[in-house]
């Protein structure tokens, strides 16, 4: 499958709308650019959620400039600037896998090699021949003590190793749907996995 | 006031100034990229470094940093020559150092900066980055590997030209400046974004590969394609101008220039008249000067005066109009007119047809309402000047007239006349504007005048500019925009018809025998009688020419000494930068010559005579520069029957912004400008 | 060791009800309008007697900053911005407080905001934070739903609104100008400094930008008493501290402390020790990403404050400790920062953008044993024509690392040198 659309025209449907009301609503009045970001991700998701592929086109960002008030390459520029816009379109799972330092001491390099076996996928950007995954770097996500993550799409899922990471990736190919984010081990959040040494539930809530 | 000392020199600068502009008051000079006087402050490119005392011992950008009283610089230490250094070796590291297949060699910053902060090898040996060039149109040539990311072209764009287009997409080392989807930039200002750039990114298109600056010869003169007379440098080598640059006047232009003013530049090559022709069995030939004369004499002998008429173009220097009208006078005619458009209205007094706020004035205005006309397409740099005044904030916009994109919000007050009706009764919300407004502002655009009720409007939109307040002894709010250069000179000396005489459209369809076209091309010339004998003297080969039984050929705008007066009034000069191709000559020497040949000979045989006759008979000459504000006290309403308005609405003078005399229609890049901002019409072509 | 009972978040680690029931359970939002009712003053100066400094990493003096936001309104509405834009590579901290402890944020936002006089309040979080901001929303509208927020919030008589604002990938944003510019729908880069926000910040009105942890913690401190913050830590370092403990450590993990605990002491205790044994220790970043690495000898007696760690020329930072055992390239993993701050540079001003790229790439080549002893000599010449000269702070950002890699690890990143030559471009050579 494909996975170069060719979007003519946007416009967004009930839900949508629904939101970027709200989310303009957020700003005094004149500031509505300040909604730019929100729009653009309420755009993603319409895309994602009416084609199974979030990303915005260019002529999303052409409605959300209109919407807003400003000239079309102010949108474009956001929609640049900040990587979580994806400017073309992706997989149907969109995985991110961090591999900045803490995430890479604690073995990244294996979990993007697993995703890389796992999806067929040669290199960071590329989409599978499926178009079930889109594979791409991305730089810290700000979940470090539960290194290596990988988002997807949402959600992270932390404490990987490479088994974990393939059985995850397995499961969305045989057509599972998103286990549950967050540790893949069962962990606490950012608890130490064993040997907590405060906040024990013996030692019961502070008053 | 703050006390600021720059390299022991002690200044005094406004508080609110930056370091930047308190050492250009001292005199110091402190290299910059992405400053700009009149564009918003970036600070992005660190050139301007300095070392203020009493601050983290760390370099400041001067440009961005304010003044404090006190305040002690340095320009030139160590900590701010090491800061500089290393800013020029990043900015060459990704640079293509292709300086000489560069077209701004030579007039480069980036090159001039690093004769003092560069050195003379590159320790970089990584891969250079490398970008793709996008295609802006016809005008703006890109060469993105040589971007600098100083973003002078995206502030100029969005905040002087007010067509935001371009941008910085992306981020860190992938930023690129540019339109994002592909793109010709539509802006009537867009040609000045290659005098920004302070490299090599943004060239110009049609110039490419042309010249280098050093072989220029440089010439200061004045624009007339338009009514602004917006100060221009015309650049030649050997007989060719090859380029036209804006001029710093911050009275008029500031330091823009429109792009048909700026790129027209090959309409003067092509087209052009280089010898006289006279028809024959309704086919013209080549013919000599004495031959030409000789017909003309005949035929002109061969009538009474009252046959005779005369119509002048709209870039006509004022000596060569003098000439004429003298000529004329001499002949026993007062057929004369400089308003080929048909206009008439009461022209009796200068504050009647004159920009009479300024362009400078706009600044201190209040409210504006625009009467038919779009001044974004008849005078792009003083648009630039309204929307300036309204970025300032305070500033209200009403329009009469057709809906144009402005470059600022406009309140669509009406379509036609009955909209000034409204407003002379107090009816129209905008009322309540310029009622309010301390100094409110009318501009009344000249294609209005052409109208059949032409001067019942001129004098209606005066009486609003009565009613509300416009008339004082401090402000004149009326204001008429002229879109022909040579109008406002030719008005001044009177180049209108005398009491027995007829005005363009009573020499039309015959009301005269003989026709003289002073470089008249925007009239319709199948209106002239077909027995009408038609004299075309001017530089191209356009529809007056076509229509003429002889043709003298004279000399374009950059080809000789002429003086123009421009909508406000002010009394500028134009030079000569190449002679007059082949045996074109300059305009008013032409009919000196033919005078005499008459036997009327007028009474200069120098432009110097010719000038201190114009001096002595039409006093606004006699200033250098002569010009100063008028107040609005002479209130005495123009002739004209606010009655006799008709309700039809007005329309656009232009339809289009590139091509509107004969120099810009014989331009291949005014022609690829209309080409470009036609997709559909390009589109169905294809 | 600390002991739980002075620990600010009880429920770091979401052990507990999250919900507002939980959150008074845990003494969250006890008599709000108490705290209100002693007025500006008199909550800035506990708050500067509490001697909190920042917690986002630049350890500012936070009752100082308060008091720089204009006494009276001139007109124009003041600001509260939270930076909850959580991105230096190792901090994990505020994501825990947004999702287990979302009404101290809340409840610190509206006594914030009102001893700085604003009735708007917005937390910036940054974009990846999903299901965090799922979280923390939901808690802000049962804040509301609760009377806590909005019209007479809690009670207290004043007004005030909070609103989150999600980022969309952008650690730059973090900057707490380029986080202004991102709330105003603007690519996120950094202002020029003067003006500062309290006079002119969002939308050109007076704000002021505090990070996650130092608002959260503010309603102990205002109930417990500044006398208590400050009984902990060091002088002029009081409190606690979220630090997050990652890389090479037996169990990783985000631990409340206070302020100056010994490095060692925190690792050993709190993250079951180095992988191997300290002397299996080979580096700690103890600050985040951008703050210098310190080597084993530096570790062993080293406090984790502001100042301890300045006087190392490291930093404390968001308190993010990677830990490095004996296995890691440390080369590598600076190499890898590079690479992060080459991606996360806005390109705004040049030594960043240009400097950033080159710095990375010189690393590229010291990693893969292609650069000579000149390139490394040229690689710190480099970061120091980067740091000092950018808009804002990014430009240190990205040199630290390398420079406190050469500080730490001269002989290491030296020995890696090879008599490598670069190729010259034929090109060159043919002019």
């Amino acid at each position: 499958m494909s996975t170069q659309v060719e979007v003519q025209t946007f416009a967004f449907d009930d839900v949508s709308e629904a939101a970027v009301a709200k989310a303009i609503a957020l700003y005094p009045p004149g500031k509505q650019m300040s909604a730019v970001k929100a729009l653009l991700d309420i755009a993603q998701r319409q895309m994602a959620r009416l084609t199974g592929i979030g990303w915005v086109p260019q002529a999303a960002m052409d409605v959300i400039a209109q919407r807003l008030g400003v000239a079309p390459i102010r949108v474009y520029e956001n929609a640049t600037f900040y990587t979580m816009f994806n400017t073309k379109p992706v997989g149907k799972y969109h995985l991110q896998v961090c591999t900045t330092t803490p995430c890479w001491l604690r073995g990244s390099d294996d979990i993007v090699k697993t995703c890389k076996s796992a999806t067929g996928i040669s290199s960071f950007g590329q989409t599978s021949e499926d178009g079930l995954f889109t594979l791409t770097e991305v730089e810290c996500l700000g979940a470090c003590v539960n290194a290596p993550i990988l988002q997807i799409n949402d959600d992270y899922y932390e404490d990987l190793d490479a088994a974990r990471t393939e059985a995850l990736l397995d499961g969305l190919k045989a057509g599972g749907a998103l286990p549950p984010a967050g540790s893949t081990i069962g962990r606490q959040a950012s608890a130490p996995v064993t040997h907590q040494t405060t906040l024990l539930p013996a030692n019961g809530p502070a008053e | 006031m703050a006390k600021v000392t720059i390299d022991g020199i002690e200044v005094e600068v406004p508080n609110g100034s930056s370091v930047i502009q308190a050492a250009e008051a001292a005199g110091v000079e402190i290299p910059r990229f992405c400053y700009h006087e009149r564009l918003s402050v970036a600070g992005n490119c660190r050139m301007c470094l300095v070392e203020i005392e009493k601050m983290p011992p760390r370099p400041q950008a001067a440009c961005g940093m304010p003044v404090s009283d006190g305040m002690v610089v340095h320009t030139d230490t160590e900590m701010v020559r090491k800061g500089r250094r290393g800013v020029m070796e990043f900015l060459l590291i990704n640079h293509p150092l292709d300086c000489p297949i560069c077209d701004q060699g030579g007039e480069c910053d980036l090159q001039d900066e690093a004769v003092s902060y560069g050195r003379d090898y590159s320790r970089y040996d990584e891969a250079k980055r490398a970008v793709t060039q996008p295609d802006w149109g016809p005008l703006v040539k890109t060469t993105m590997t040589r971007c600098i990311h100083c973003t002078r072209c995206i502030r100029f764009t969005t905040e002087v030209a007010g067509v935001a287009e371009l941008g910085a997409t992306s981020r860190g080392e992938t930023t690129q400046v540019g339109t994002y989807v592909q793109k010709a930039l539509s802006s009537e200002l867009s040609g000045n974004i290659i005098d920004l750039c302070p490299v090599g990114a943004l060239t110009s298109k049609p110039y490419a590969f042309t010249a280098r600056p050093w072989e220029l010869r440089k010439t200061d003169s004045v624009d007339v394609l338009d009514a602004v007379g917006a100060n221009i440098r015309v650049d030649a080598r050997g007989a060719e101008v090859l380029r036209i640059l804006p001029r710093m006047n911050d009275d008029v232009n500031e330091e823009w220039l429109g792009d048909k003013s700026r790129f027209s530049v090959d309409g003067l090559k092509r087209r052009r008249l280089d010898r006289p022709w006279l028809r024959e069995n309704g086919k013209l030939r080549p013919a000599s000067w004495e031959e030409v004369f000789a017909v003309i004499a005949a035929r002109m002998k061969g009538v009474t005066p009252d046959k005779l008429g005369a119509i002048a173009g709209d870039q006509c220097d004022v000596e060569s109009l003098l000439a004429l009208k003298q000529f004329f006078t001499a002949m026993g005619s007062q057929n004369i007119d400089c308003r080929q458009d048909g206009a008439v209205f009461d022209s009796s007094r200068r504050s009647f047809y004159l920009f009479n706020t300024t362009i400078a004035g706009i600044d201190e205005a209040d409210a504006l309402l625009i009467i038919g006309s779009n001044p974004r397409h008849e005078a792009p740099v003083l648009n630039a000047r309204i929307r300036k005044r309204w970025l300032a904030g305070g500033f209200m916009v009403g329009l009469i007239g057709m809906p144009h994109q402005l470059t600022y919000p406009v309140d669509q007050v009406g379509a036609g006349p009955e909209a000034i009706g409204a407003l002379l009764d107090g009816l129209a919300p905008f009322a309540n504007v310029l009622a309010a407004a301390k100094k409110p502002m009318i501009i009344l655009g000249a294609g209005v005048l052409a109208r059949p009720d032409g001067a019942a409007i001129h004098s209606a939109a005066w009486q609003l500019a009565l009613k509300y307040n416009m008339l004082t002894t401090e402000w004149h709010g009326f204001n008429v925009l002229h879109n022909a250069a040579a109008r406002t000179g030719a008005l001044d000396i009177g180049f209108v018809p005398g009491v027995a005489g007829k005005a363009t459209t009573q020499m039309l369809r015959g009301g005269v025998d003989v026709l003289w076209l002073q470089a008249a091309d925007e009239l319709d010339v199948a209106a002239i009688g077909k027995d009408t004998f038609v004299i075309y003297q001017g530089h191209h080969g356009d529809t007056g020419a076509a229509r003429a039984d002889v043709i003298l050929p004279g000399a374009a705008y950059t080809e000789k000494d002429g003086t123009y007066v421009n909508t406000e009034g002010r009394v500028q000069y134009g030079a000569v930068a190449v002679k007059p191709p082949g045996d074109a000559r300059e305009d008013w020497r032409i009919i000196r010559a033919l005078s005499a040949y008459m036997g009327h000979a007028l009474p200069y045989d120098t432009l110097q005579e010719l000038r201190a006759h114009l001096a002595d008979s039409y006093p606004v000459f006699a200033v250098d520069g002569g010009f100063h504000r008028f107040a609005g006290t002479d209130t005495a309403v123009p002739a004209g029957d606010v009655a006799a308005m008709s309700n039809v609405p007005f329309t656009p003078v232009f339809s289009n912004y590139y091509q509107t005399d004969s120099i810009s229609r014989a331009s291949p890049t005014m022609a690829a400008c209309i080409a470009a901002h036609a997709p559909a019409a390009a589109e169905a072509a294809e | 060791m600390l002991n739980d009972s002075d620990r600010i978040y009880t429920n770091l680690y979401g052990q507990l009800d999250w919900r507002l029931p939980g959150a008074r359970s845990r003494g969250d939002w006890d008599n709000t309008a108490a705290i209100l009712a002693r007025g500006r003053d008199a909550i800035i100066e506990e708050v500067k007697a509490s001697g909190m400094r920042g917690r986002g990493g630049a350890g500012f003096p936070t009752g100082m900053k308060w008091s720089f936001m204009p006494k009276e309104s001139d007109g124009r509405p003041h600001y509260l911005v939270v930076n909850a834009d959580e991105s230096e590579p190792g901090t994990c901290k505020d994501r825990d407080i947004m999702r287990h402890e979302p009404q101290k944020l809340i409840e610190g936002s509206l006594i914030a905001g009102f001893a700085m006089g604003a009735h708007t309040g917005f937390i910036y979080i940054r974009g990846e934070y999903y299901n965090e901001a799922q979280r923390l929303q939901a808690a802000i509208d049962e804040a509301y739903a609760a009377g806590l927020l909005g019209k007479n919030a809690a009670g207290s008589g004043w007004d005030f609104d909070l609103i989150l604002h999600r980022g969309a990938g952008a650690y730059i944003c973090g900057e707490e100008s380029a986080l202004l510019e991102s709330l105003e729908g603007k690519k996120g880069m950094p202002r020029m400094k003067p003006p500062f926000p309290a006079a002119m910040g969002l939308y050109g009105c007076p704000t002021t930008v505090n990070n996650v942890e130092t608002i959260a913690g503010v309603p102990t401190i205002l109930r417990r008493g500044a006398a208590w913050f400050s009984a902990l830590g060091r002088p002029k370092n009081s409190g606690t501290k979220i630090f997050c403990i990652s890389g090479h450590v037996n169990n990783p993990c985000n631990v409340e402390e206070e302020m100056g605990i010994p490095l060692k002491d925190l690792i050993e205790k709190h993250a079951g020790g180095v992988r191997g044994g300290w002397d299996n220790l080979q580096a700690i970043i103890p600050g985040g990403a951008s703050m210098p690495i310190l080597n084993k000898e530096m570790c062993d007696t080293q406090l984790m404050d502001f100042d301890s760690l300045a006087a190392v020329k490291s930093g404390m930072g968001s308190g993010a400790i990677i830990v490095m055992d004996k296995s890691a390239d440390v080369v590598k993993a600076i190499w890898r920062l590079s690479k992060f701050f080459k991606h996360e540079s806005c390109g705004q001003c040049t030594p960043c953008r240009e400097g950033t790229g080159w710095m990375m790439r010189m690393m590229d080549r010291v990693v893969q044993g292609k650069a000579a002893l000149a390139d490394i000599h040229l690689l710190e010449q480099v970061t120091t024509q980067v740091a000092g000269h950018t808009i804002c702070a990014f430009g240190e950002a990205a040199s630290w690392p390398i420079q406190g890699m050469m500080r730490a690890f001269r002989p290491q990143v030296e020995a890696r040198a090879t008599d490598y030559q670069p190729p010259k471009p034929m090109a060159q050579a043919a002019e």
